[in-house]
């Protein structure tokens, strides 16, 4: 699955032959430079993985190391008795309501920034910059108050909005880049050919943002998914609640049930780590053309 | 900051070529939302931390609020230890964290830049962590750890360590359990923006390099490091605040034990406001907090004379 979607950047293809005939073959970097310290590292990252999926596929108490005979009783067990189910319904709403709210926000104030120049802009770029230092987790008690002045504690639209406000400077700056990446005059040219600015803009330059829009999106989403003090504090209700808190809940009892947290964790996992096997081109991609020049 | 903003501007500020199609409101009305959602939900917050910070502020002893003048601030800098040791924890944390991050990440970005079979399947592999998030980071590091079914137990059946150890409940090694459960997951994160920024160093550079007969290691001084500047102070600068502010970890896996060893500043925060209620003072420490992070931010990118170089 994962050779197939995530092929190496755009030079993929040229690298090879240039690094034929233009370094000489003394010159290239020996192999074992390469796969020994990858190993290593790989067996670092990967151990943990392994390690909670045999927690998760081997009977209750078992010790051996290859979860076998494989059991889902776990799984079973975490989305109903655990109400993972709920929960990870919960968690998708929050990832897609914040996913939606704030690619369109954003998408709106970096084209703002990317095409005019306005009186406010340079002011409005350095609060966006300086609100990168505000820590969420520090305006948890305000952040509470005026949630509740809203009557909003307890509905998920609470965690969709504080998500979305934290992830917009980022987001922001990031698609501002992307906007100035393609040229003004394709756009100017659409106006000549009779287009108005919001016609334009829809076939002109949402076409070719589209790594760019994947990258901001895919990060809102994860963000929204992963997040933890949020949902923990503006959410009192159980069937109100994320995945991250559900977790958090397992990892907080007396005796922690390991085979339940560990079926927890890889439900936790999945959506996010098949979002970015499959965006991890457009991200580097979408990163070297914006955050760059962000 | 306000350096970076002038050096991102475009260098050919866009035409007005029809009045009709840039009307002078619709750059204010596209800006709108963004904007408003920032100044109610981080502005006002941030403001009303302020207001508190001068206030006596509890909902639980009522009777006691009201104006507090700098009394919150004299009983933290001179009358509480515990700000000053979870301050400390938190620096400690921060510069191993992000130090450490920082080396692996721009190591692996330079081996994965190379040219090898199976490169695309060991760039997923090594940077799939990096989608985890920091309670499933605990998760599966408890999992590991555990004295009964951990790590540590089939290192015992080796004949390395002993039975029953448990490193994040034990003073001395919780520290770099918890370092190390984190570099898990925050490595990735400088090796991806690291690669992202390697594609951008021209090829010429190189070959040039290589006619005049450097080597390899001085290619990557002269060459590559220039290059990579102003993307390691930027990532190195936002990954520092973002590892200060971070609770999701620290709280889960250890709770800032044993014994408060592993509080950070802003759990510690985060106790006094919600364990004790104690909002004005929370407040307080979290505008000390602010102008820590702002200043270090401000010293930081000053030293490193951010965007400074032509390049």
């Amino acid at each position: 699955m994962i050779t197939e979607i995530a092929p190496a950047p755009r030079k993929a293809a040229a690298e090879p032959v240039g690094t034929r005939t233009g370094r000489r073959s003394w010159d290239e970097v020996p192999r074992w430079q390469i796969y020994v310290p990858l190993t290593v590292y790989l067996l670092f990252t990967l151990v943990p993985f392994y390690w909670i999926l045999l927690f998760a596929l081997r009977p209750a108490g078992s010790t051996s190391l290859v979860p076998w005979p494989m059991t889902f009783e776990h799984f079973e067990k975490v989305w109903t008795e655990r109400s993972f189910g709920t929960y990870f319904t919960n968690s998708v709403y929050v990832g897609l309501a914040t996913l939606v709210l704030t690619t369109v926000v954003a998408l709106a104030g970096g084209y703002a920034l990317a095409r005019f120049d306005f009186r406010l802009k340079r002011g409005f770029m350095l609060a966006l910059l300086c609100s990168q230092f505000v820590p969420g987790a520090l305006l948890l008690v305000p952040l509470f108050q005026i949630f509740a002045k809203l009557s909003m504690i307890n509905s998920l639209g609470s965690v969709v909005i504080a998500e979305t406000v934290f992830q917009l400077p980022l987001s922001m700056i990031l698609i501002s880049g992307f906007i100035r990446n393609v040229p003004y005059s394709l756009e100017e040219a659409a106006w000549v050919d009779g287009c108005n600015r919001l016609t334009a803009f829809r076939i002109v330059v949402l076409p070719l943002l589209r790594p760019g829009l994947v990258a901001v999106g895919s990060f809102a989403f994860v963000h929204a998914w992963n997040h933890f003090l949020f949902a923990l504090m503006f959410l009192s209700d159980q069937g109100k609640q994320t995945i991250p808190v559900g977790l958090d809940t397992l990892m907080s009892a007396d005796s922690v049930d390991l085979g339940a947290l560990a079926a927890g964790g890889i439900i936790a996992a999945l959506p996010v780590v098949i979002v970015f096997a499959f965006i991890q081109k457009w991200l580097i991609t979408g990163f070297s053309a914006g955050a760059v020049k962000g | 900051m306000a350096q970076a903003a002038a050096v991102a501007k475009p260098p050919a500020p866009p035409r007005r070529r029809r009045a009709s199609a840039t009307p002078r409101r619709l750059p204010y009305l596209l800006i709108a939302p963004a904007a408003l959602l920032m100044l109610g939900f981080i502005a006002y917050p941030v403001l009303s931390v302020f207001y508190y910070s001068l206030q006596n502020y509890n909902p639980t002893k009522p009777w006691r609020n009201g104006f507090a003048g700098l009394d919150n601030f004299t009983r933290l800098f001179a009358h509480d230890p515990q700000f000053r040791d979870t301050l400390t924890f938190s620096a400690k944390w921060v510069v191993v964290e992000v130090g450490l991050q920082l080396l692996f990440g721009l190591a692996l970005a330079l081996i994965v830049n190379q040219t090898f079979v199976g490169r695309a399947l060991g760039r997923a592999l090594v940077f799939s962590p990096w989608a985890v998030s920091g309670v499933l980071t605990s998760a599966i590091w408890v999992l590991l750890y555990n004295s009964q079914t951990g790590i540590t137990r089939y290192l015992a059946d080796a004949g390395i360590g002993s039975y029953g150890t448990s490193w994040l409940s034990d003073p001395s090694t919780v520290f770099p359990a918890a370092v190390v459960a984190d570099l898990w997951r925050g490595v990735p994160f400088f090796a991806i923006l690291i690669l992202a920024d390697l594609q951008s160093v021209s090829k010429d550079l190189y070959e040039a390099a290589e006619v005049d007969g450097a080597s390899r290691l001085k290619q990557f001084r002269h060459i590559t490091l220039p290059h990579l500047k102003d993307a390691i102070v930027l990532s190195t600068l936002l990954r520092a605040v973002w590892e200060f502010n971070n609770v999701d970890l620290l709280y889960t896996l250890t709770g800032g034990g044993p014994a408060g060893e592993t509080t950070t500043l802003p759990l510690y925060i985060a106790n006094t406001s919600v364990d004790a209620h104690n909002f004005g003072y929370a407040s307080a420490l979290t505008t000390v907090a602010f102008v820590i992070l702002l200043f270090c931010s401000i010293v930081y990118l000053r030293l490193s004379k951010f965007g400074g170089d032509s390049k």
